[in-house]
């Protein structure tokens, strides 16, 4: 008895300063996106000097967008991760519903073959790819930076997963109904993935907002870079621009992906976590 | 007609798959035996010449030896410090969403603003670690200047970049976790520390995996920070090999080098899955 009354106390002393670790993590991990905010409005003069007081200013953004041209990124950025979420979506709907519903020759194989992408991501192929872009005519285009994206491995895998989760009672009830293969697909597994098409999305409209060494590659013009192109080339050290408008240009940046994350947090952590469980 | 529908449906995502990872993976293979083309000279063909250079080519080795130390660095740490994030925010703590933001949301932020907020951290004299540093009586120090901290400096920020993302995929697991198994042990006696290491860590193993799997991809194919903070420098301390490939491609415009680079790259790859599907699955307990 007494030795589960000093378990218990010893269990309870650890939460309390377990409490004190996880708030310490947790202001060292937010404090350097709270310094950018701090250093974004205020004047340069306050990047490194801390006063409750200083004055509020927009100024570094106005001279950040003076300075480089981040609507037109902004814009290309929003084009590019459209376009890759409804290739995406289509692309992956119709080949994870290949591999979950018809067992067609060679389907295993085929199956192994798509999931070498989850390795052999198309970063790390850039020198290749290049080349076909260019054989392609589609160097500097916003298509060219989101085509080898398009067919993703990881899409057709989690929604293969969710397809063959689906009772196939529901499938023979549709075809009773008169629904041919389409028909199924629209109207039984597509509706039932809808959690699976929400996590996946997410998480791809992430990946795409921040990817960067590819899209630096295969564009070179303002009309065609996105956001994180243009921020690289933006903060470059010998461009000598002070913090502040460098902060500011960070934040525009983030900013739409920023604040989406913060209006629907649990959906974004939720669908980070489904795209995990394998 | 299964198979005829079972192929119709597969084909779009089959042709660019094919086009952007099964081809570009064998035409690297092919261009690393052809040497350098020139408008002079085109290219031709010249068997194991371009390995034997990258043997010899001591930048080759400093890059391979950066990227082992730079996984070394970030993937036990972050996966460490992702443990104890997901341990300390599965329990009802006061303030636990905001917690649970703080650790997630240098997961959204895109690698090259990290970069550029941290360039300013690193700086010298002036950046803010130079003058915390500076309240303590200590002179300031260039980090990302000197060779023998440049490194370090890029797995901190690496490691403040992944931790939280990999938290989440340890959180998922925890949730799953039978409530039972604490109060058993806690019944029995067990201190916390016993309890995590002979209970949670092990059922914790199957997520261990696959966030490994992931932490070792990551750090050969992240290197959009070396753009702003380094470019690899001072005298490639701090360069990695994707990066080294980057350059060799788009810099130097020796394609035949740099698919020679990604044919150890890809090897490494291979290696990896070959590792993760015969030694790992073995050792780990499934539920």
């Amino acid at each position: 008895m007494i030795r589960a009354q000093d378990t218990k106390q010893n269990w309870s002393f650890a939460a309390a300063t377990e409490t004190l670790a996880a708030w310490f993590i947790a202001i060292l991990w937010i404090s350097p996106l709270l310094y950018a905010v701090w250093a974004a409005f205020h004047g340069s003069e306050y990047a490194i000097h801390f006063d409750l007081f200083a004055p509020l200013t927009l100024d570094n953004f106005r001279q950040a967008l003076d300075q480089a041209p981040f609507l037109r990124y902004g814009f290309n950025t929003f084009v590019l991760v459209s376009m890759l979420l409804v290739g995406q979506f289509v692309l992956c709907t119709l080949a994870a519903y290949a591999f979950a519903r018809f067992e067609f020759a060679g389907s295993n194989i085929a199956f192994a073959l798509v999931l070498v992408q989850l390795m052999i991501t198309p970063e790390i192929l850039i020198v290749e790819n290049y080349g076909t872009m260019a054989k392609l005519g589609l160097v500097d285009t916003i298509t060219g930076i989101g085509l080898p994206y398009m067919a993703s491995a990881f899409g057709i895998f989690l929604l293969r997963q969710t397809f063959k989760s689906t009772p196939k009672e529901l499938e023979e009830a549709a075809r009773l109904e008169g629904c041919g293969v389409f028909g199924i697909l629209w109207r039984v597994y597509i509706p039932l993935a809808r959690p699976t098409y929400l996590a996946y999305g997410l998480v791809s409209i992430s990946h795409h907002w921040n990817n960067f060494l590819w899209p630096l590659v295969i564009t070179n013009s303002v009309e065609t870079r996105p956001l994180t192109v243009g921020l690289g080339i933006f903060g470059a050290p010998e461009s000598g621009v002070d913090w502040s408008i460098v902060s500011a240009a960070t934040l525009l940046s983030v900013a739409p992906l920023l604040i989406a994350f913060l209006l629907f947090q649990r959906q974004f952590i939720q669908s980070f976590m489904h795209s995990g469980i394998k | 007609m299964r198979h005829v529908y079972g192929w119709l449906l597969l084909t779009p995502a089959a042709i660019l798959l094919i086009a952007f990872t099964h081809y570009p993976t064998v035409a690297t293979f092919i261009e690393s035996t052809f040497s350098k083309g020139t408008s002079v000279r085109p290219s031709r063909f010249v068997g194991i010449q371009n390995y034997e250079l990258m043997i010899q080519d001591p930048i080759f080795w400093k890059v391979l030896v950066n990227n082992l130390w730079f996984a070394a660095g970030t993937i036990p740490a972050s996966i460490a410090l992702a443990i104890a994030m997901a341990l300390l925010v599965n329990k009802a703590l006061p303030g636990r969403s905001f917690l649970r933001l703080a650790y997630f949301t240098p997961t959204i932020l895109p690698m090259i603003a990290v970069a550029n907020i941290w360039l300013f951290f690193y700086s010298p004299d002036i950046g803010l670690i130079d003058q915390v540093l500076g309240w303590f009586g200590f002179s300031g120090h260039n980090w990302l200047g000197d060779p023998g901290t440049v490194l370090g400096a890029i797995i901190v920020m690496t490691v403040w970049k992944e931790a939280g993302f990999f938290m989440i995929f340890y959180l998922a697991a925890l949730q799953h976790l039978p409530p039972e198994l604490e109060e058993a042990a806690k019944l029995e006696g067990a201190s916390r520390w016993y309890y995590f290491r002979r209970v949670v860590f092990p059922l914790l193993m199957p997520t261990t995996l696959f966030v490994l799997v992931n932490a070792v991809l990551n750090s050969f194919k992240l290197v959009d920070h070396l753009f702003v903070l380094t470019k690899g420098g001072p005298d490639n301390a701090s360069n990695l090999l994707l990066y080294y490939i980057y350059e060799n491609a788009f810099s130097y415009f020796d394609t035949s080098y740099a698919a020679t680079l990604t044919v150890v790259l890809l090897t490494m790859l291979a290696l990896m899955a070959l590792a993760q599907f015969f030694f790992f699955d073995k050792r780990i307990h499934y539920r």
